[in-house]
């Protein structure tokens, strides 16, 4: 690991502030990526900006029935909280489908929803990765490449975002609240705070540097049977293959969002018309001009087939 | 985890950090002047006052060291154990403010005014902690080196239960968890035991579990 100097932050928006004056400077909030990655000396921070000690660990609700959840709150303490577990179970079940007890202790949101792809090329700093190092290349592509995206992808890479519990925010419509440097705030639909890979694969989100993440908010709820479905090559402690997060009302209607497929949590709004009709039907609109690779085709009939079996249990 | 391609690096690396703390541990700070060509002069150190199985310590610690290595390294309480250094394997695993978690991906700085328990504070040999007693009785082990990491998870598991804290096997996450052996076989399926005693681990546990309900 490279030396750096460590700070603990005092207030979000000197949080920010700070960030965005010091060159090499990162976050840490449950260090759980983070030191993982510097361990590799694929992140070589020379500055870390401690956030633990920010009164950002709440949870509560909203003047529009919905809940904020502070960016500090431990992965463990979301699952957990008795309003998440009861009105948006989706969550619940996305996070506790993730990592290790010991690990969602630490894990907090804003961490979990910035954790990098687990591109197994991006780990290994002796291949090219325009990730990792952009214009070296992509390793993955004409590489192994079972695990990496099937929709989504660029010339440049076809990695995954691997994690869980954004698969659930993205179906939940969730807002992500920020800091800047300046001080001012701003709010970005999670829609749009995760990014495809394009010319440009070392971003993996719409952040800027030094923006600070608060909180993230969920709308009121949205009811219906909830689902999280993740296929694994073990049946615990193992990233996503294929995920698929699931609200579905009794008409039969609802809403679909799919992990392990794309660089972001795959939600394509049109498809879950489609979702009384069936999973094929909704699949070939979700995955309408996927770029699957020989190795990783298999992952558009897993996605199909595991949102069959949630439909099949929503109906029973 | 999955990350094929990765694996003979990350061990090298693990070894390579660990010889770099080792180093900084055994130098006086004014020694520092005559390390061969260092990118920075002098790594940046701080002080951390931990409590570690209920005595304070206070230590002054290169940034990068973690929670394991302080324990390890400069407070000699081995038993904790470094696997992976990756967070993967659990053989690290430690109570911290009464929560589990890899002491390996955590750095000691972080944890200024905490208080941890190792398994060294559990039970002592002539005392053993229940869990402990139950792994002994069980053969819950072969090597014994993912055991303290083991054990100090299974106690925590039986806290989060009793918390209330829902696992991925629960039918219905905004019911009670109740004690089960899937519940058991999923939350402690981030420690390992490449020796593959978790049958008998499992045994451990549900025998300490009945024992503390009793
Ligand atoms: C062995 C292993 C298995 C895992 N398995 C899974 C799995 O199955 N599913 C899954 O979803 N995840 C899995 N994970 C990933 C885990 O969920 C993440 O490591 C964790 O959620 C990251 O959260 P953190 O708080 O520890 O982040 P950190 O490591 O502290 O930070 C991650 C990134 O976020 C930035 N950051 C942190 N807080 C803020 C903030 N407030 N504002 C702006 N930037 C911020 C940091 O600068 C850093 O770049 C696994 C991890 C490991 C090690
Ligand atoms: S797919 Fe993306 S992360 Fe993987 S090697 Fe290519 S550029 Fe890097
Ligand atoms: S040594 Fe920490 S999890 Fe393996
Ligand atoms: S007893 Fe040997 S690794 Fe578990």
């Amino acid at each position: 690991m490279k030396a750096f100097e460590y700070t603990r932050a005092s207030s979000p928006a000197d949080a920010a502030a700070l960030a965005a004056k010091t060159p090499g400077a990162r976050f840490i909030a449950g260090g759980t990526n983070l030191l993982d990655l510097m361990k590799l000396e694929i992140e070589t921070p020379t500055h870390l900006i401690d956030v633990n000690k920010l009164a950002l660990d709440r949870i509560e609700e909203t003047s529009d029935g919905g809940l904020r959840i502070g960016a500090l709150v431990r992965n463990t303490d979301l699952a957990a909280d008795k309003r998440v577990r009861r009105d948006y179970a989706v969550l619940t079940r996305a996070i506790v489908a993730g990592a290790s007890g010991q690990l969602r202790n630490k894990a907090t949101t804003a961490g979990n929803l910035l954790q990098r792809t687990r591109c197994p090329y991006f780990y290994d700093p002796n291949q090219p990765c325009n990730k990792r190092k952009p214009g070296s290349g992509c390793a993955a592509i004409g590489g192994f490449s079972r695990q990496l995206a099937v929709i989504g992808t660029s010339k440049a890479c076809i990695a995954t975002y691997p994690g869980d519990m954004a698969i659930a925010m993205r179906l939940l419509d969730a807002t992500v609240e920020t800091v800047k440097p300046d001080g001012s705030t701003r709010k970005i639909a999670i829609a749009d705070f995760h990014r495809l890979p394009g010319d440009t694969p070392h971003l993996d989100n719409t952040l800027q540097t030094g923006e600070l993440i608060t909180a993230v908010t969920l709308p009121k709820p949205l009811g219906g049977k909830h689902f999280y479905h993740k296929v694994r090559d073990r049946a615990s402690y193992a990233f996503a293959l294929v995920s698929v997060a699931a609200v579905v009302q009794k008409d039969g209607t609802g809403r679909v969002a799919f992990g392990g497929m794309a660089h972001k949590p795959w939600r394509v709004e049109a498809a879950e018309a489609a979702l009384p009709k069936g999973a094929a039907a909704t699949a070939k609109i979700a995955f309408a001009g996927a770029t699957p690779t020989h190795d990783n085709a298999f992952k558009l009939q897993l996605a199909e087939r595991t949102l069959a079996a949630v439909l099949h249990e929503a109906r029973g | 985890m999955d990350r094929p391609a990765g694996k003979g690096v990350s061990r090298r690396g693990v070894l390579v950090s660990g010889a770099a703390c080792a180093a900084a541990t055994a130098m006086p700070a004014s020694a520092s002047s005559k390390e061969p060509s260092a990118p920075m002069k002098t790594p940046p150190a701080l002080p951390v006052q931990v409590k570690v199985n209920g005595k304070a310590a206070a230590l002054t610690v290169d940034t990068r060291t973690t929670l394991l290595d302080a324990l390890r390294e400069h407070l000699h309480l081995t038993g904790t154990k470094k696997g992976c250094d990756h967070g993967q394997c659990g053989a690290c695993t430690v109570i911290v403010n009464g929560r589990r978690i890899n002491s390996c991906l955590s750095l000691a700085v972080m944890h200024d005014g905490d208080s941890v328990t190792t398994i060294e504070g559990l039970g002592t040999p002539e005392d053993l902690h229940p869990m402990q007693a139950a792994f002994v009785r069980h053969d819950g082990y072969q090597c014994g080196y993912c055991t303290p990491g083991q054990i100090c998870s299974a106690v925590a598991v039986l806290d989060e239960i009793k918390a209330g804290i829902p696992s991925h096997v629960a039918a219905d996450v905004a019911a009670s968890p109740a004690f089960s052996e899937m519940e058991i076989r999923e939350r402690m399926s981030g420690n390992i035991c490449r020796c593959g005693a978790y049958s008998n681990i499992v045994e451990a546990i549900r025998e300490a579990a009945g024992r503390r309900q009793a």
